[in-house]
Parts: structure tokens; C-alpha cells; sequence
């Protein structure tokens, strides 16, 4: 990995970052500095950010002492899920508002705070779990997320509780005045036998260009099950690096859900460590791109016990001067015999400015295991839109019919309904608006 | 021809065989009958070597030997042949490769001169004939794509070309129309004669209108609980199972 | 379960084949490499002026190269001061003709099978017998030139065709092309150079044959190809090494030059020597191919069977630069024991509606690592284009390795690319199902590897097919676990 971040800016960050306003972590944010300096962003030679320039686009993009942007928003409406009665747990440009969220869910369910007051609070908790899923050394925008992180929350469900209303987390950046950086951290530990569903938005008002990076810790124990959806559909001048990490323990499950529509450069980098045996991990992704946006989905799934399944589902339609990348490693561990792993990646390519790099990566080290990856770039079956065709449908209805179609499916990780239509209206606002 | 005696057998943890007692003679054709999970499938695979089944005791002597302690492949070419009921894909392999190489292997244990490609060719068109079976079936990859009736036909015709001693059909009628169940059964009709003998394995009578059993035997929960003639089976046909439950309920 | 270990180790423990040495008298450079060693071969070949200054260039521009990382195999670091780069066996005067090769020689070929007596040879196959740095004799040679083939050593078509040489050397692979390609532009020995004119269908299969002998050597040959309009040829390539407990460098270039409407085939079956159980010895196959497809509608396939070598690190590719043009690569790579391979294909789309094909299967055992590494890379004005790609890998044993590192990148929405790949056992019902039918264990293992492999394998001519099925059964046998 070649330095890209220079010495100069990351001291200007260091320089805008006042340590003593975030007392919280200082060993990991330290050791995390340390290994910014000493490997910098990713570079255009960096494999995993081969296609992906975010750290060009930053340096070029952003003075990087405008993280603690203030912001006049004053109401979430605009934001919301219609109908979607969840526990809102609002960031603006990085800062956890007590003000605008709001938690409806019983205490005994469900221990919700910002990450800050749990480093005071819940000590205990944050010691055993905080910066422990997450390696900085791997991927330096986590790095920098350790590093120089503003806010995050805190999730504990206790053990053998099911949490009715999901946990709705709105975040948004206000870019009406001025740049914003920001920088914030989630841990939530789901005990044994609990449930959870998360879903997670990001906005951005205003014309100005906005970075964040999100780093977040899920812990699912034993026979606990998690829901989780992302959407974003952010502004056109938005960069998100967001690394998510889920570790499972026997018997629990996953059913994961990622939608990208909008934003400049979007990074996910999405990764399941398969630490018990007997798991199901059901992970979907739609990236629908248009405009310049780039949308890069670096997912791995790490078996690292037997008996588990896994399943893997990403779609992209691409139109405009769009781009997407797909990176997708299952690694099956020695031991972790009579895995079932499988993951598909599907694209359509509806421009001829739009471009596709992907690369489902399988490493296996175990021998009595089904694997399997299957990758497909094309166009819509002619025959299909032909037969619609003459049947007295329009083109672009044929067209979009058919895309809705191809997109359906991935759909089928998000069991709330209100949230399946909230997606659903998504998709096809964007069928018909642009493709 | 064979003999077994108390034979009792395991998978896992679970006890399925709990002392079966059959004598074969030669040119004899014994129906094994039995409600679902009897243990009738776990008898045809312990016979025929299969390693997840542990045999906990007894004995079975075929033609004077000890046939347990053969491993599955000198099982084959002392003469034992197992119709499986699920027969297995082979991808890439065609059948005439795969018959070539097994009859060849088993002409070797038995001192036989190996057959070069014109007289197997030969050997296999006869074989053929017998079960009606096309040649460009068994030029594609063994049982891949094949439909139901199709495999069920390419085991008969592998038993044909091994001229096995003791055949066991293991649920042969299982997915087969009535059209693809005769021919089959001709298939093993033909093949039958005074010097060999047959076990079906069977849950229906239907398969034994057509293979007329000399003795039919009913299995149940891991042991023969009834043996009679060809009328037991019309007899079960009739009645179904529950009765030969509940008489070993009284007993 | 202790059964199949005991088979393991009864047939890992096997003897590598090929692994004898002849006492052949040898005539070498001293150790090292400097410009004073390219230039005692260039010296030591006849070479003209020509051939030695691009040689240096080479030599220079690797002195400023660093060896590439990012295979994923490890290996202790070469000394590349400490390697041999000219041997060459003795010999009077070039051989004018077979009755002059020295007989030790020609039985060392007899010895892998090879016959350089023409008239022993049943059918029309052509070979260029290469051993340790040069070539050794051509067969056939009178017959391929009533057609106007030309089919040599690299080195006298240096010194007979210098015009081809010039216009086509290094022009599919440029020196600079990598470490390993460069290293080789400065020392390469010998190699095969074969020409086909245009309309001529080579009438049969022109083969080399490299065999490393002497100890401490590397061995760098050069093969380049020129395909006129309109022609095709089938080319075969195979190789074996004496066992050696020290590694030994393998780094060759071949060049396809393919123009509008030719075919190229090109098949190799490698077994150079693995080295032993416990990863000793055996040899680093690090092996630039690459073709271009020039000309409109022009196609080149690769097949390979890779069974040898301690590492390899190859991948064959096509560079698709004429409309219509088409790739294919078949391979099937085998490692056992303490072997590591990095090996797949590139498929470069330039050209309109050009198409390429990759089937790659994978086998590892012991505690062999094995690696798929390809790109399929569509650029924007190849419109039309179509991939199809199906990578397998099979393990056997568990503590072996199978990857699989697909680069897949379309720029254009006109294009069409399809990637597949599966990591699978071999079922312990197949194995069962085989010996219920009288196959022992071992021969139900060769059978469904020859099976799994066969879609590979069916694109060989049919001698060496026969050769590379033995070949998969030897190197495999009872491994499974």
C-alpha cells in the first residue's frame, strides 16, 4: 500500500481534531494514527481499492478541518420511513442529537445510548466489544474512522428478548453552509437468543460535498437472529466509506439488505466472520447506478466453523456514466467442514458509459464443503422484452417491467413491510425516473 | 449361495438391523417387503459393503466365504451386485468407459484375460438388446441427466454385463411408469437362471407381478417378522402394513 | 478413514517418473548473471549484433525490475547470482542430421518416450527437441519446408530468418512485459520458432520437448509463433526434469503472433519436477504466454495440463484485438503434496464481437495449495463480446487449498460475460457406487478425475490426451481422503 494521505493533511486532521473534546478511546485512536501515518489511504495500486478512487477524490475534494460543521436542522420528517414505527436514533453531520431521536421501546427491551455516554455508562460493555471486530489494519478508512470518530451508539439487547420495533438510524448530513466530515461508530451486542431489526438511511441537505465514514461492530450471540437494511440514496456529492462487521455465534442468524442508489463515491466494505456453527447468513445487495455515481460493494464472508450456510445475493443495473464494483471473497476456514457457501452476482448494464469490475473470490481450506459463485454482465433477455413488446407494451415499460423483475428478489431479506415498501417505492421511482 | 445369520447393524448412533435371518439358495428370488424405514435399504447396502454401516454382529456367508470381510469392490467381483435406488452421477465418465474399466477389472481378480475394446463392444451390444437400452445413452456421462426410468435401465444393463451370482435391486420399481417398470423387470427376468439368485427389495407388490418372487419376507423395524410365498405379498397389497405391525405388537 | 491414509501415503510417496539425470557432458557459463554472461551467450549461439543489443536492453531494464509478489505462492527468495544460465550438452558441430546427435542424447528422449527417429514415429508429429539450454534436433524439418513452414530452434532462426525474428520478436510480449519476461529477454538459450504461411494447413502437430538435465540451471527458452492469414497449426509442448534437491528456475516466453482468419492450438502437458513430499527440490515454472489475435476473425486456444512443478506461475492468455477474433483457454491443474499453483488466463477484448471461453479445473491435494487467477476485460469498443467462464476446483484431503481470483471488467452495456465456478469433493458415494461395480478405490479416483477433467482433456490431440489422463491418474491416485 503506497502512502496517498501525506504527512501534511494527516497532520491537519490531527490539527482540527481537538483531543481533549474526545477523551474516549485515546489508546486505539492513537494506535489507529499510527498505522494512518504509516500506511496512508489506499492508492490507486491498493487491490482493494483498484477501481474505487475515494482518496484521490477526498484529498482533491475536501479541507479536512471542516468535520464539526454546524447544522441548522431542525426537524427529521423529510427523513423518515413513512409509517415505519421504529426507535429513531438521529447523527447530524456526526453528532449524536438527543433531540431528535426518540426511543419508544420499552427499557427492559432494548438499551440504546450514544457511544460517548456509554464510555461512561456502560463501561463494561464497551470495553469487551469496542474496536474488537473492527481492524484498522486492513482497511485504512476504518483506520481513520478509529482514529478520529465524533460519535456512534450503542446497542444492547439482553439475552432472550425479541425487540418489537426496529431501530431506525437516520443519518444526515447538513452541507447547506459548509463541507462536511464526519465520522461515527455503531456497536450493538444482540445477546443470546434476541432479536433485532436495524435499518440505517443517509442524507445529505445542501449543495456542499460531504465524507463520512461509518465503522460498525454487530455481535449476534448465540441463537440470536439480526435484520439488518441499508439504504442509501444520498446526494450527488455525498462519499461514504462505510465498514460494516458481523460476527456470529452458533446458531444465530443474518438477513442483510443493502440498497445504493445515489452518492458520488460509495464504499461498502461488508464483512461476516461465521464464528459459530449451525449459522445462516442470508446477505442481499441492489446497487442501481446512474449519473457519475460509483457504487463498490466489497463484501467477505469468513467461515470459520462447520455446519453453517451462507448465501450471498448482489444485483446492479448501471445506466449513465455510472460504475460498480463487486468484490466478494467466501473464505472457508481448515475446519470449517460441511459449509455451504454460495454467492451470486448479477449485472445489467443499460449504458455503454457504464462500467463493471467485479470479482468473486473463493479461497477454500476445507475439503468436504459445497461452494459455489456464479457472475453474470449482460442485458435484458431480448426475447423476454420482445414478447412484452408485442403484447402492446411500451418499451420502457417492457424495460422497466423487466428490470423490476430482475431486482425483485434481492428483496427478500427484509421481512418488515413497511420497510419492503419503503424500498420498493424506491425502486421503482428510479425505474421510472431514470432508466 | 447366501446365508445370513442374526445380522445386526448401525448408522451413527441408531441401531437398524437387529438380526436378520435369510438363506438364499441358488436360483432363488426373495422379495424383501417392509413399511418405510424397516431397515430394507440398510440390508442391501451392509450387503453390499457400504462403509457407513457398522455391523454389530452376526454373520453372512456367501458361497462359503465370509462375504463381510470383502471390501466393496471384491464383493462386486465375487458376484454381488447392487441395483442402487438412487444410482449416482458421474460427470465426464461414460457409461462404456466406466463398464469397460470395472468389467475388465473384475475379468483381472478372477484370472480372465481382459477384453480389448472390440470384443467389450461386442459383449456390450448383446447386453443391450436385452434391456433395451440405446447406445447413445450410454454414451453420455453416467446417469448424468438421466431421467428415472433411464438410470433404473442402466442398472439393469450393468447387471447384465457383470453376470452377477446375487443381484439385489434395491427399490428398483421406485419412479418408474408402468411401461418403464416392465421393461426392466424383462431386463431381470431374462437374466434370471439356476445358477443365480435375486433379492428385491421392494415396498409395493406391483414390481412382483412382473419379478415373481419364490418367497417374499416381510421387514419390520430391523428384523424379518413373516415369511411366505408370492401370496404374502398380494396379501400385504391388500391389507397394507398395519396388520403385520399390530401382530408384532401381540407377539 | 486410517485406510485412505494408508493409500495416501503409499502413493504420494511415489517416485517422480521422470526424475533420472544423464551424465551428459556439458558446456556452461559460470554462475551468475551479469552483461558479460548475456553476452557469452549471445557469443556462445553466433548471434548477430542485432540479437545481442536487444538482449542487454533486456538484461538492463530487469537490473531496474523488482520480481513480482503478488501470486499467491511463497517460496524462499531466488539468487538469481546463483544460478547457471547457458549449459549445454556437448556436441562436436551442430548435428546436420539425426545419425550425428550424440546417442546419448537421442536415448535420453527415447527414455521420456520421445522418439527423434523419424521413421519410428507412427503418426505425423514433428518434434524440437530442447534439453537444458538448446536445441537438440527438429524432425520433419524437409517435409513442413516443401509447404513453406518453417520449423527450427530459435537460434537458427535467428541467424536463417533474422527478418522474422526482428519484425515478430517481443512484439506479443514486450520485454518489459514483466520480471520474469524480461529475465528471460536477456538469457533466453533456445526455444522453437515456427512460421506458417499463409493459406497452409500444417499437416501435423509440431511439437518441443524441454527437459532440464544438468544441476543448477535455469532454463529460459523462447517459442514464438507466427500464424499467416489464413493458417492453422497445432503445437504441442511437454517437459520433464530430473529430480534435484535443489529448486531450479524456469522461465520461458512463448509468443503467438495469430493474423486474420488463422488458428493456433496450443497444448502443453507439464510435468517438470514437483520436488518431494516434504516440498524439496522441484521446479519454478514462472512462464509468460501470451498470443495476439492480430487479424480479423483469427482464434487461439490454449489447453493445458499442468501436473509438475513446485510452483507455477502462468497465464496463458489471448489478447483480442482483431473484430471477431476468438480465445480459449482450457486447463487442468493438479497439485499435491507440498505444490503451489497460480494459473489461469487473461482475455483481452478489443476487437468487435470478439469471444473467449475459459474452463478451468482445479485439483488439490496433500497440502497443495491451488490458485484461479483470470481477468475477462471487455474494453469499450469491443461491442458485441461475449465471455463464458467456468472455474472448478475439486479438494481432496483437508488440509489443501483451492482459490479462485476472477477479475471480471466490462466497459461496454453490449457485452455479455458469464462466470461460474464450484469447489466440490469427490463424493463418497460415486467412489462406493464405482466399487459396487468391481473398480477398486484407486481406479474409481482416476475415473472420476478423468471425468471431472474431461472437457479439458478432450481438447488435447489425442496421443497426448492419453498421455495427461496417466499422467492426472499418476499424480493423484488415492489421495482422496
Amino acid at each position: 500500500m503506497s502512502t496517498a494521505i501525506t504527512s501534511k493533511s494527516l497532520s491537519e486532521i490531527i490539527g482540527s481534531f481537538s483531543a481533549a473534546e474526545f477523551p474516549e478511546a485515546t489508546a486505539s485512536r492513537q494506535q489507529a494514527i499510527r498505522i494512518l501515518e504509516s500506511k496512508g489511504l489506499p492508492a490507486g495500486k491498493n487491490e482493494e481499492y483498484r477501481f474505487t478512487p475515494i482518496t484521490r477524490a477526498v484529498e482533491n475534494v475536501f479541507t479536512w478541518k471542516t468535520q464539526n460543521t454546524p447544522t441548522e436542522i431542525t426537524s427529521i420528517d423529510p427523513f423518515l420511513i413513512e409509517g415505519l414505527d421504529a426507535n429513531v436514533l438521529v447523527f447530524v453531520n456526526g453528532k449524536f442529537s438527543q433531540s431528535l431521536s426518540k426511543i419508544i421501546s420499552p427499557e427492559n427491551e432494548i438499551n440504546v445510548k450514544s457511544l460517548r455516554e456509554a464510555f461512561d455508562k456502560d463501561r463494561e460493555l464497551v470495553d469487551s466489544y469496542f474496536n474488537k471486530l473492527v481492524s484498522p489494519e486492513t482497511d485504512s478508512f476504518a483506520a481513520l474512522n478509529t482514529a478520529f470518530w465524533q460519535d456512534g451508539l450503542l446497542v444492547h439487547v439482553p439475552a432472550n428478548t425479541v425487540v418489537e420495533k426496529p431501530l431506525l438510524l437516520l443519518h444526515i448530513s447538513d452541507a447547506a453552509n459548509a463541507q462536511v466530515v464526519a465520522h461515527t461508530r455503531l456497536l450493538a451486542i444482540i445477546e443470546a437468543g434476541s432479536k433485532l431489526s436495524i435499518v440505517e438511511k443517509f442524507d445529505t441537505t445542501g449543495e456542499q460535498a460531504s465524507l463520512h465514514t461509518f465503522t460498525e461492530e454487530i455481535e449476534i450471540k448465540e441463537n440470536a437472529a439480526l435484520e439488518y437494511c441499508k439504504i442509501q440514496n444520498d446526494s450527488g456529492k455525498a462519499y461514504q466509506v462505510i465498514n460494516t462487521n458481523i460476527r456470529q455465534a452458533d446458531s444465530s442468524r443474518v438477513d442483510t439488505f443493502t440498497l445504493t442508489l445515489n452518492g458520488q463515491i460509495i464504499r461498502n466494505n461488508f464483512a461476516i466472520t461465521i464464528a459459530g456453527e449451525k449459522c445462516e447468513s442470508h446477505f442481499n445487495g441492489l446497487y442501481m447506478l446512474t449519473g457519475n455515481t460509483l457504487g463498490d460493494n466489497h463484501t467477505v464472508v469468513d467461515h470459520q466453523k462447520p455446519n453453517s450456510f451462507s448465501n450471498e445475493m448482489y444485483k446492479g443495473v448501471l445506466d449513465g456514466n455510472s460504475k460498480g464494483v463487486f468484490n466478494g471473497k467466501i473464505f472457508v476456514r481448515p475446519n470449517a467442514q460441511k459449509t455451504n457457501a454460495f454467492q451470486s452476482n448479477r449485472n445489467i448494464a443499460l449504458s455503454s458509459n457504464a462500467a463493471i469490475n467485479t470479482k468473486p473470490q473463493l479461497e477454500i481450506w476445507a475439503d468436504d464443503v459445497k461452494c459455489s459463485h456464479g457472475c453474470t454482465i449482460g442485458q435484458l433477455d431480448e426475447e423476454a422484452m420482445f414478447y412484452l413488446q408485442s403484447r402492446g407494451i411500451d418499451k420502457s415499460t417492457a424495460q422497466a417491467m423487466m428490470l423490476y423483475a430482475f431486482t425483485a428478489e434481492t428483496l427478500n431479506t427484509i421481512s418488515n413491510e413497511t420497510v419492503k415498501h419503503y424500498v420498493d417505492s424506491l425502486i421503482s421511482e428510479r425505474l421510472h425516473k431514470n432508466f | 449361495m447366501l446365508s445370513i445369520k442374526n445380522l445386526q447393524a448401525k448408522i451413527g448412533d441408531k441401531q437398524i438391523l437387529n438380526g436378520i435371518n435369510l438363506e438364499v439358495k441358488p436360483g432363488e428370488v426373495h422379495a424383501i417387503m417392509g413399511p418405510n424405514g424397516s431397515g430394507k435399504s440398510t440390508l442391501a447396502s451392509v450387503l453390499a459393503g457400504r462403509e457407513e454401516f457398522e455391523v454389530t454382529g452376526g454373520e453372512v456367508v456367501y458361497n462359503g466365504k465370509d462375504l463381510l470381510e470383502f471390501s466393496p469392490e471384491d464383493r462386486a467381483r465375487e458376484g454381488v451386485f447392487l441395483a442402487f435406488q438412487y444410482p449416482v452421477e458421474i460427470p465426464g465418465v461414460s457409461t462404456i468407459n466406466f463398464m469397460k474399466t470395472a468389467v475388465n477389472q473384475i475379468r483381472k481378480y478372477r484370472g480372465q484375460e481382459t477384453l480389448d475394446a472390440v470384443s467389450f463392444l461386442g459383449l456390450m451390444k448383446e447386453k443391450m438388446k436385452l434391456v433395451e437400452i440405446d447406445q447413445s445413452l450410454l454414451n453420455r456421462s453416467l446417469n448424468e441427466g438421466f431421467s428415472g426410468g433411464e438410470k433404473k435401465r442402466n442398472e439393469i444393463f450393468q447387471m447384465a454385463m457383470l453376470e452377477p451370482k446375487l443381484s439385489i435391486l434395491d427399490e428398483t420399481d421406485s419412479g418408474l411408469d408402468i411401461d418403464a417398470l416392465k421393461i426392466v423387470a424383462g431386463g431381470v427376468n431374462k437374466l434370471r437362471s439356476s445358477n443365480n439368485s435375486t433379492i428385491v427389495v421392494t415396498h409395493y407388490q406391483r414390481l412382483l407381478e412382473y419379478i415373481v418372487p419364490d418367497f417374499v419376507h416381510v421387514l419390520y423395524k430391523g428384523k424379518i417378522v413373516k415369511s411366505g410365498g408370492k401370496e404374502l405379498a398380494l396379501e400385504l397389497e391388500a391389507k397394507g402394513y398395519d396388520w403385520i405391525k399390530d401382530e408384532v405388537a401381540v407377539a | 478413514m486410517s485406510k485412505d491414509n494408508q493409500l495416501l501415503e503409499e502413493l504420494t510417496s511415489r517416485e517422480y517418473e521422470h526424475g533420472w539425470n544423464v551424465a551428459l557432458e556439458t558446456d556452461s557459463a559460470p554462475k551468475g548473471l551479469n552483461e558479460d554472461i548475456v553476452k557469452f551467450i549471445s557469443e556462445r549461439k553466433n548471434e548477430p549484433e542485432w540479437m545481442l543489443e536487444w538482449r542487454l536492453k533486456a538484461f538492463r531494464l530487469w537490473s531496474k525490475m523488482t520480481e513480482p509478489k503478488w501470486p499467491n505462492v511463497t517460496y524462499p527468495a531466488i539468487n538469481y547470482q546463483d544460478i547457471i544460465y547457458y549449459s549445454a550438452p556437448k556436441q562436436s558441430a551442430k548435428p546436420k542430421n539425426l545419425e550425428d546427435v550424440d546417442p546419448e542424447l537421442i536415448k535420453t528422449f527415447e527414455k521420456l518416450g520421445i522418439s527423434l527417429t523419424e521413421q519410428k514415429r507412427l503418426t505425423g508429429v514433428a518434434v524440437d527437441a530442447v534439453i537444458d539450454s538448446v536445441s537438440v534436433a527438429t524432425t520433419f524439418k524437409e517435409k513442413l519446408g516443401e509447404l513453406g513452414i518453417i520449423f527450427c530452434s530459435f537460434s537458427e532462426a535467428v541467424r536463417e530468418h533474422p527478418e522474422l525474428i526482428k519484425k515478430y520478436l517481443g512484439s506479443v510480449v514486450p520485454m518489459s512485459d514483466n520480471y520474469f519476461a524480461a529475465l528471460n529477454s536477456a538469457v533466453f538459450s533456445d526455444g522453437s520458432f515456427c512460421y506458417i504461411p499463409k493459406g497452409v494447413r500444417c499437416p501435423m502437430e509440431l511439437s518441443t520437448y524441454f527437459r532440464i538435465n544438468a544441476a543448477n540451471t535455469g532454463q529460459f527458452e523462447r517459442t514464438l509463433i507466427v500464424a499467416e492469414e489464413g493458417s492453422y497449426v497445432s503445437y504441442l509442448e511437454g517437459c520433464t526434469a530430473p529430480m534435484r534437491d535443489e529448486n531450479q528456475l524456469h522461465a520461458a516466453v512463448v509468443e503467438i503472433y495469430a493474423m486474420k482468419d488463422s488458428h493456433v492450438k496450443y497444448s502443453t502437458v507439464q510435468n517438470w519436477y514437483p520436488g518431494d513430499k516434504e516440498g524439496k527440490g522441484g521446479i519454478y515454472n514462472f512462464v509468460t504466454k501470451r498470443a495476439l489475435c492480430a487479424g480479423d476473425n483469427s482464434k487461439v486456444s490454449w489447453t493445458q495440463v499442468e501436473t509438475g512443478s513446485a510452483i507455477t506461475w502462468k497465464y496463458p492468455s489471448c489478447v483480442l484485438k482483431g473484430d471477431n477474433s476468438s480465445g480459449e483457454f482450457y486447463s487442468v491443474a493438479v497439485t499435491n503434496n507440498m505444490q503451489q499453483a497460480d494459473t489461469g488466463t487473461k482475455m483481452i477484448h478489443i476487437g468487435k464481437n470478439t469471444k473467449s471461453r475459459i474452463v478451468s479445473k482445479g485439483i488439490s491435494a496433500g497440502k497443495s495449495q491451488n490458485s484461479y487467477r483470470g481477468q475477462v476485460h471487455i474494453m469499450k469498443r469491443a461491442e458485441g463480446s461475449r465471455n463464458f467462464s467456468q472455474c472448478d476446483s475439486l479438494l481432496m484431503g483437508d488440509q489443501c487449498g483451492a482459490h479462485t481470483f476472477p477479475y471480471i471488467d466490462v466497459e461496454n452495456s453490449s457485452s455479455k460475460v458469464e462466470h461460474e465456478a464450484t469447489t466440490s469433493k469427490i463424493g463418497e458415494d460415486q467412489i462406493f457406487y464405482c466399487q459396487q461395480r468391481g473398480i477398486d478405490e484407486e481406479s474409481a479416483v482416476a475415473l472420476i478425475v478423468n471425468g471431472y477433467a474431461k472437457e479439458v482433456l478432450n481438447q488435447l490431440p489425442m496421443e497426448f490426451a492419453v498421455e495427461a489422463q496417466k499422467l492426472l491418474a499418476l499424480t493423484l491416485e488415492g489421495s482422496v481422503g
